[in-house]
């Protein structure tokens, strides 16, 4: 039994256990340390990703330790409700931990700016990063729900000690709404694992798609499935449900902020498609409508409120909104287009609101604001930031040759086979979008230059780093998708079988 | 009875109870053979060492079969091994706690605390090992009268005062109404015996007065829910609380609740597990969804006036409410795994509150005052101290990795595992955890976000350091290994003994 997943997981306690060790301050070696302590759960991630075999299918890199068991004396004989540590990956969760692992590294090059108290800073910033790499890795609804808290309580303290001015208004309405979410959650779980006796996904997927099986009724499933639907609907965010998410991305530091768009929200959305989908596919057929019409609000919503905002961290807050909406139109098709354009959707998205929110923290880090109002003509002052800024902007577009054309295309590709209305609807976000995020980023790009603006100051080497590394995955995957997909192609079909019964 | 019989008696069962008696009247004489200046603190170390040994007779009886004194009057089962341990090592806690408390102008009545927490541990003691209503009330009354004495001790004090009227006169309207549904189950049934009054109630001839029983029920269970401080007997707990010096302040959120739950858990699962409901039905099935609207009002009221409080105590004192409603709703709905579940959660709140308690000790006494404003920038302050109270209120809240979150998921095994489940009262649970959320948090806040004024740096005094230190190693340690817990629970106790009458050997 190989170790990987749980090494990779448990890395960041390396730089943890580092960083405690260090003087509090000592910037230069916190800050190195806390970058050394991300690089390193990306270096096993890649040995992760290499050792996994693309072309098989279900669980791979397993492990299982028995952990906690309940013993239920029943009329003479025992029960065991059992709950074991067991991790491991499929093509999906993979994926996702690598750009886990790609983005905090660099989030923590991001951080460069933070301003004090770094030792505190990166040993949450380290534990946010285990607790994300486990949400993925996790094999069993028990240790999914851990991880996924374990998320919660550093992002509580990054926003609320080092955001913006309102930032303690933020960080408790984060923990709140999410405290909401993980509430459902644990409900949810815990009536599954006293109906079905066993919390891990092969066997409950196993027991979920038995008919008759006890206790597991329809009326059962579908309530199941709708507590799962709002419970990562705060995550995703959808509609209405994401007040919250706004506040984290305008107050948060954008390192922060990179890491909260880039991955949190996507637990939301990985979430709803592994239990929604993967355990109730026939229910989830029955709110296909529902969920397309959610999709398609969310994208239409978002990208009109983002046409509106004066605030850079604001349109791409909306913009989020409006992407994740995509997310659940690819949801709601239901076949391999519309879900593999969803997954796409999810990764692009990580990387192209990782790459936004990191030139907002290089901005801001100059001007001191992140007002469109102050912002004009960066394209003379700083060609590089600017450029780049440009590509990003049409990334998020879905400029063919990017990332998010082919989630886009794909998603509403899927979508349209089944319900065109709503996906002719949908189509109108597409056009919006472009509005917002030319309106935005021309604004910041073009007009006359600024006296302001400090001269010389564009991108140094170290920004240059993220930028470019995100940029040319951006690029990648919009060239050749094909790297994206091979290892997803096995999950897709597990999902697909389950899906035509 | 004659010497014979009294001699041939197995009084070696006792062992724990006696040395915790023999402590506490080894204390008194030695606190009046003193001289009235000298410093009374060694006291202390005596009583705890006193506690030890009762935990090492207690320790040496886990191998033992069960066994009872009087005809079940009082036992040696599972049961009230699994409960004594948690009683003692939490009044052992807060002994340790208490050896650094600061009297101040009391300091002369240091020594009667000593004492007066033995006598009280040892009513709990009895409340958790005995089977029959009559040791039961004397074990419930020994601990009460203690408790009232011990939160008047700041005699100067104007708030201790009101603390211990408050708490006798509540505390007697409990017991009266406690006595009187006890009177009516003792009239149908002609038994204090609980097993022998289980027995009686099982007969056909009750059914005559199945309205009479359910009455007597509800009684003798609102008179018993002032102990646990849980509705509709929970409002003396924050006057109490904030009044009490604060080692007796946690004995009673602690010792006296644990205590209380182990009565409630013996009585009524003795007395009614067989008993007839109105037209049929099982009685404790019958007033299941009474009893869980008293878990939930609970729940409700305490998480919900807690956001309002300043005072840090108060707060408490509101918190421990909202917990006494968790750990209800195992009993309310009487599910397979009762007995673990909320043994594990007993001790889960043990650790958190007793830390969370010498946390608060420490603070308020640099701070000078209960005020939740004492607790501003405590991280720049005194990091360890803010790091284990970050702690012990992720555990309070139910945050995982932390034995408060191990024990709320077995909470909600009971809820959702029996059939039908109790969606309402686990949404309910789940709910007044997010509102918790909002004051536990706070304090969380207080202590990190804020800067707070250049305080005096908090004294670490030993005491405090090996209680706070000791409770949040196993917060932590129960949280992430609950399995020990549950494996040393199932290897050591049997709790197929409960419902077992045992003949006196």
């Amino acid at each position: 039994m190989s170790h990987l997943i749980s090494i990779l997981v448990f890395s960041p306690l390396a730089g943890i256990l580092a960083l405690s060790l260090l003087s509090s301050k000592n910037e230069r070696a916190l800050k190195l340390a806390g970058l050394l302590g991300a690089l390193l759960p990306m270096l096993i991630a890649v040995i992760a990703a290499a050792s996994f075999e693309r072309s098989a299918s279900g669980i791979q890199l397993a492990e299982q330790v028995n952990w906690i068991s309940y013993k239920m004396l029943k009329t003479g004989d025992a029960a065991y409700f059992s709950i074991r540590y067991e991790v491991g990956a499929n093509g999906l969760s993979i994926v996702l931990m690598l750009l886990t692992a790609v983005i905090s590294v660099l989030a923590a090059v991001g951080s460069w700016t933070v301003k004090r108290d770094w030792k505190s800073y990166f040993i949450f910033f380290l534990i946010l990063e285990l607790g994300m790499l486990g949400v993925f890795a996790a094999q069993n609804l028990f240790l999914f729900f851990i991880f996924f808290e374990i998320t919660l309580i550093p992002m509580f303290f990054l926003i609320g000690r080092w955001g913006y001015a309102d930032r303690e208004k933020a960080a408790y309405s984060f923990l709140i709404y999410n405290g909401i979410g993980s509430a459902i959650l644990l409900i949810v779980f815990v009536a599954l694992f006293m109906r079905a006796g066993t919390l891990n996904y092969g066997e409950l997927a196993k027991i979920l798609s038995t008919n008759g099986y006890p206790g597991l009724g329809s009326t059962f499933r579908m309530s199941v499935l709708i507590a799962l639907l709002v419970a990562f609907g705060i995550k995703l965010p959808i509609v209405p449900l994401h007040t919250w998410m706004l506040r984290v991305h305008v107050q948060a530091p954008p390192s922060i902020v990179m890491i909260h768009s880039g991955i949190l929200l996507k637990i939301g959305a990985y979430g709803l498609f592994t239990f929604g989908i993967g355990f109730f596919p026939a229910e989830f057929k029955q709110l296909a409508v529902w969920i397309a019409v959610l999709g398609v609000i969310n994208l239409l919503f978002g990208a009109f409120l983002a046409i509106v905002q004066t605030d850079l961290k604001k349109v791409l807050a909306y913009s989020s909104v409006s992407h994740m909406g995509i997310v659940l139109i690819g949801f709601a098709a239901m076949n391999e287009a519309g879900l593999k354009g969803a997954i796409f959707q999810l990764i692009s998205h990580g990387l192209i609101s990782a790459l936004l929110f990191f030139l907002i923290g290089v901005l801001y880090e100059r001007t001191g604001s992140s007002d469109l109002k102050d912002y004009s003509g960066l394209a003379g002052a700083m060609p590089v930031t600017a450029g780049v800024l440009l590509a990003g902007g049409l990334a998020s577009l879905g400029l063919p040759g990017m990332s998010g054309f082919i989630s886009e295309f794909l998603a509403f590709l899927g979508l349209f086979k089944v319900m065109p209305v709503i996906a002719a609807v949908g189509t109108l976000g597409i056009v919006l979008t472009a509005v917002y995020v030319l309106r935005a980023v021309l604004s910041v790009t073009f007009g006359p230059t600024r006296e302001s603006y400090p001269v010389g100051r564009d991108m140094t080497a170290r920004e240059k780093i993220p930028a470019f590394v995100l940029l040319g995955l951006v690029l990648v995957i919009g060239i050749y998708p094909g790297m994206l997909s091979e290892p997803l192609h096995t999950v897709l079909d597990t999902i697909l079988l389950g899906l035509r019964g | 009875m004659d010497l014979q019989t009294l001699t041939s008696m197995n009084w070696g069962i006792m062992a724990p109870e006696f040395v915790v008696l023999g402590t506490a009247l080894l204390l008194s004489l030695l606190d009046l053979f003193m001289t009235g200046k000298k410093s009374r603190r060694p006291l202390g170390i005596l009583a705890i060492a006193g506690i030890a040994a009762s935990f090492i007779f207690l320790y040496l009886q886990f191998g033992d079969p069960g066994a009872s004194l009087f005809h079940d009057m009082y036992r040696l089962d599972s049961f009230s091994k699994a409960f004594k341990l948690i009683l003692l090592l939490g009044t052992g806690l807060i002994l340790v706690l208490a050896y650094d408390y600061q009297m101040k102008e009391e300091e002369e009545y240091r020594g009667e605390f000593y004492y007066l927490l033995l006598t009280a541990l040892l009513g709990a003691m009895v409340m958790a090992s005995s089977a029959d209503m009559i040791t039961l009330f004397i074990g419930l009354e020994l601990l009460s009268l203690s408790s009232y004495v011990m939160a008047g001790l700041r005699k100067g004090k104007m708030e201790s005062n009101e603390a211990a009227f408050k708490y006798v006169v509540t505390g007697g309207i409990s017991t009266a109404v406690t006595l009187f549904g006890m009177s009516y189950i003792f009239g149908m049934t002609g038994e204090t015996n609980l097993y022998a009054v289980g027995a009686a109630l099982r007969d056909t001839s009750i059914l005559q007065n199945q309205f009479l029983l359910v009455f007597a029920f509800f009684i003798t269970f609102a008179g018993l829910t002032f102990k646990i401080a849980s509705a509709p007997f929970h409002m003396w707990a924050p006057d109490v609380y904030q009044g009490s010096p604060l080692p007796v302040t946690a004995f009673l959120s602690v010792v006296s609740k644990t205590a209380g739950f182990a009565l409630i858990l013996r009585f009524f699962l003795l007395c009614f597990s067989s008993a007839p409901g109105i037209k049929g039905d099982q009685l404790l099935l019958q007033v299941q969804p009474y009893l869980a609207v008293l878990a939930g009002a609970t729940m409700i009221a305490g998480n919900v006036i807690a956001l309002r409080q300043r005072d840090i105590k108060r707060l408490f004192a509101y918190s421990s409410v909202a917990q006494a409603g968790y750990i209800l709703v195992p009993f309310v709905s009487v599910s397979a795994l009762l007995f673990e579940t909320t043994w594990f959660y007993l001790l889960a709140y043990l650790f958190m509150n007793i830390g969370a308690f010498a946390v608060i000790q420490a603070v308020t006494a640099a701070a000078g005052t209960n005020d939740i404003s004492g607790f501003e920038g405590l991280y720049k302050r005194s990091p360890w101290l803010a790091v284990a109270m970050t702690i012990f209120i992720l555990s309070l809240a139910g945050i995982p990795l932390t034995a408060g979150f191990a024990g709320k998921f077995g909470i909600f095994m009971n809820a959702l595992g029996t059939n039908p489940p109790h969606y309402i009262l686990a949404g309910i649970l789940m709910a007044t955890t997010v509102v918790s959320y909002f004051y536990y948090f706070n304090i969380i806040g207080q202590m990190f976000f804020r800067t707070g004024q250049e305080g005096p740096r908090i004294q670490h005094k030993n005491g405090l350091l090996v209680v706070t230190a000791v409770c949040a190693a196993a917060t932590l340690f129960f949280g992430i290994f609950p399995g020990a817990a549950l494996h040393f629970f199932y290897n050591e106790f049997q709790f197929n003994d409960f419902f077992q009458v045992m003949e006196q050997k």
